[in-house]
């Protein structure tokens, strides 16, 4: 009789949901956090600069996220806090840089450089075609004839 | 000529790589240069009951310095602030960043008070405004309000020398 209540106890705690040290999402809007945390992922950390802003525990990472959800809740869309952002620190804190003429390099420059190995390759490739067609003329071609024949007589 | 081409490319690769490397990445350029300084209006950190606005500084050139007590590289620059301050050349504005007003009181009681005054930002709003990444960072301020220039880390004499100097000629101070 005691061990029901002691099993019915146990699954009591077992339905407690589970989410103790996770960072709690913001129950206020949840559909904000989630637009903040997607919108920080592609935003880099201007104090540890390897680290997106949504990734970073750095204090003016918080202090940025904090700022990006409080524009949000103004009502700000993404593209406008992201101007914001750029407008104060720079084309720095996007990870994916725009397109501009300072940029082009970095945007052109893989397939620069696809293009430049492609030409290279076929330059190669034509021109060992051309050295592996020998020169056969027809007296050099009945030799081999006579030569292959003798020696399947041989045999 | 065909043999030299592994060298050409060698040299052009050494010129990126030396150039590449030899940057700072901690330099991030400010996009504010030749822009109006962001407005605000913020309580000072002696007179909390007195508002400073950068308005308030129309007409002079002047220096804006972010600081903190608990920032090392402060403590590097400050005496070079002091020194500067005595000059009175032009003012200098300290924004408080993220600090507690008593331990920032304490510190310029201990090492000298370089500012006109300085203002607080508790919660590095005015900071992000300003696009502020790393304490200190310093500002110089036209008479009509338009950033000219911002110094990441402490304002060394060199960096006084090079990057202040020929600006504050060009401006007159």
């Amino acid at each position: 009789m005691k061990h029901r209540y002691l099993i019915a106890l146990l699954c009591g705690f077992l339905a407690l949901p589970g989410h103790a040290g996770e960072a709690q999402p913001n129950a206020e809007n949840p559909e904000i956090e989630q637009r903040m945390n997607k919108l920080a992922e592609d935003l880099r950390c201007l104090v540890c600069q390897n680290e997106s802003l949504a990734g970073s525990r750095a204090d003016l990472a918080a202090d940025l996220r904090r700022e990006i959800r409080e524009q949000m809740q103004a009502g700000k869309n993404d593209q406008q806090v992201i101007d914001y952002l750029t407008s104060r620190y720079g084309d720095f804190v996007l990870y994916k840089p725009p397109f501009r003429a300072a940029t082009l390099l970095l945007w052109l420059g893989p397939a620069l450089f696809i293009a430049i190995g492609g030409i290279v390759w076929f330059v190669t490739l034509r021109r060992r075609r051309n050295l592996q067609a020998p020169q056969i003329d027809e007296a050099a071609r009945r030799q081999a004839a006579r030569l292959l024949a003798e020696n399947e007589d041989k045999q | 000529m065909k043999r030299f081409i592994p060298f050409i490319v060698f040299v052009v690769l050494a010129i990126f790589f030396y150039v590449g490397l030899s940057l700072n990445p901690r330099e991030v350029p400010s996009p504010f240069i030749g822009k109006p300084a962001p407005a605000f209006a913020q309580p000072q950190l002696f007179e909390s009951d007195k508002a400073f606005a950068p308005a308030d500084m129309k007409g002079q050139v002047w220096l804006f310095n972010v600081w903190a007590s608990w920032c090392v590289s402060c403590r590097e620059e400050h005496p070079f602030l002091v020194e500067l301050s005595q000059a009175k050349r032009l003012p200098i504005v300290g924004l408080n960043y993220k600090d507690q007003p008593d331990a920032a009181k304490g510190w310029l009681a201990q090492l000298g008070n370089p500012y006109t005054l300085s203002v607080v930002d508790p919660e590095g709003k005015i900071g992000i405004d300003y696009g502020v990444y790393g304490v200190p960072e310093t500002y110089l301020i036209d008479r009509a309000g338009v950033i000219r220039y911002k110094h990441t880390g402490p304002v060394t004499r060199e960096a006084w020398q090079e990057k202040f100097e020929p600006l504050l000629k060009e401006l007159g101070v």
